[in-house]
C-alpha cells in the first residue's frame, strides 16, 4: 500500500509539472516532448488502474500515433523552432483565473464527496480478453459507431488537407 | 490508494488543459492541451470503473482514445488549411467574424 502511495506520488507528479511545462514552455517542440511525458505518466497510471490494455492502446495510439501527427503538424505549418515569446497570447492572467476557479470547485467538490473514500483493495481485474468481450457484444454497436467515425475523420482530414 | 488520489490528478490535468486552450496562440498548441483534457477524462473513467467494478469505465476510455486520435487527424488538416490560406496560425488573428 505504502509502495503504491509513493509510486503513484512520483508519476502524478512527473504528469502534473510536465503537463505545466506543456501549457507554458516557450519551445514548440518541447511543448510536444513534455506531452509524450504526460502520456507516458498516464499509460502508467492505467496500469495501476488495473487497466493494461487502455495502458497498451494509450502508449501505441497517443505516443505512437498521435505525436507523429503533432509533429507533423509543427512542421508543415513551419513553426518557428526555437525560444518563442509570442506563444502564450495577452489574455493569459484571464485564462489562469479561469483555470484556478474551475480548479478549486472541481477539487472543492471531489474532497467534499469523496474525501476519504478508498479504491478497493482487492479489485475485480478485466483482463484484454474480458475488454475484448465487452467491446463486441454490449458495445459492438458503439464500436461500428466509432469505426464510421473514423472513417468519417479520415476522409475528412485528406479532403481538407488536399491541395487543389 | 485513495479514490481522491486519481480524480484530483485528473481534475488538475483537465484545468491545465483549460487555460492551454485559452492562453495560447498557436493553434497547435491548443490542439495539445485539448489532448491533455481529453485524458483527464480518461482517467476519471478508469478510476470510477475501478470503484464500480464494472468493466464499461475501460471500453469507455478505449471509445475517448479513439475520438481522440480523430479528432487530431481532423484538427491538423484545419490548421494546415488554415495555414496555406493565411500563412500563419495565430488563433487570435482569425478574427473574420469580429464585427
Amino acid at each position: 500500500m505504502v509502495a503504491q502511495n509513493i509510486i503513484f506520488g512520483f508519476i502524478a507528479s512527473i504528469v502534473a509539472l510536465s503537463a505545466f511545462r506543456t501549457v507554458t514552455t516557450r519551445n514548440i517542440v518541447h511543448a510536444a516532448l513534455y506531452l509524450v511525458a504526460v502520456l507516458a505518466g498516464l499509460g502508467a497510471l492505467y496500469v495501476m488502474l488495473t487497466a493494461e490494455f487502455v495502458a497498451t492502446t494509450q502508449f501505441l495510439v497517443y505516443i505512437g500515433a498521435v505525436m507523429v501527427l503533432f509533429l507533423f503538424g509543427i512542421m508543415l505549418t513551419r513553426a518557428p523552432l526555437g525560444h518563442l515569446d509570442d506563444l502564450t497570447g495577452k489574455q493569459w492572467p484571464v485564462a489562469l483565473g479561469v483555470a484556478t476557479t474551475l480548479g478549486a470547485v472541481l477539487i472543492y467538490a471531489l474532497v467534499d464527496a469523496f474525501h476519504a473514500a478508498e479504491l478497493p483493495t482487492d479489485p475485480v481485474i478485466y483482463r484484454t480478453a474480458d475488454v475484448g468481450d465487452s467491446v463486441f457484444s454490449t458495445y459492438l454497436i458503439p464500436f461500428e459507431a466509432v469505426s464510421v467515425l473514423l472513417l468519417a475523420a479520415l476522409i475528412g482530414a485528406v479532403v481538407l488537407a488536399r491541395k487543389d | 490508494m485513495l479514490v481522491n488520489q486519481f480524480l484530483i490528478l485528473g481534475a488538475v490535468l483537465f484545468c491545465t488543459g483549460v487555460y492551454g486552450v485559452l492562453a495560447r496562440r498557436n493553434a497547435v498548441m491548443v490542439l495539445m492541451s485539448i489532448e491533455l483534457m481529453l485524458n483527464a477524462v480518461n482517467i476519471n473513467l478508469l478510476t470510477f470503473g475501478l470503484v464500480v467494478g464494472s468493466i464499461s469505465g475501460q471500453v469507455f476510455a478505449l471509445f475517448t482514445i479513439a475520438i481522440a486520435a480523430a479528432e487530431v487527424g481532423v484538427g491538423l488538416a484545419l490548421v494546415l488549411l488554415i495555414y496555406r490560406n493565411r500563412s500563419n496560425i495565430d488563433v487570435e488573428e482569425l478574427d473574420l467574424m469580429h464585427g
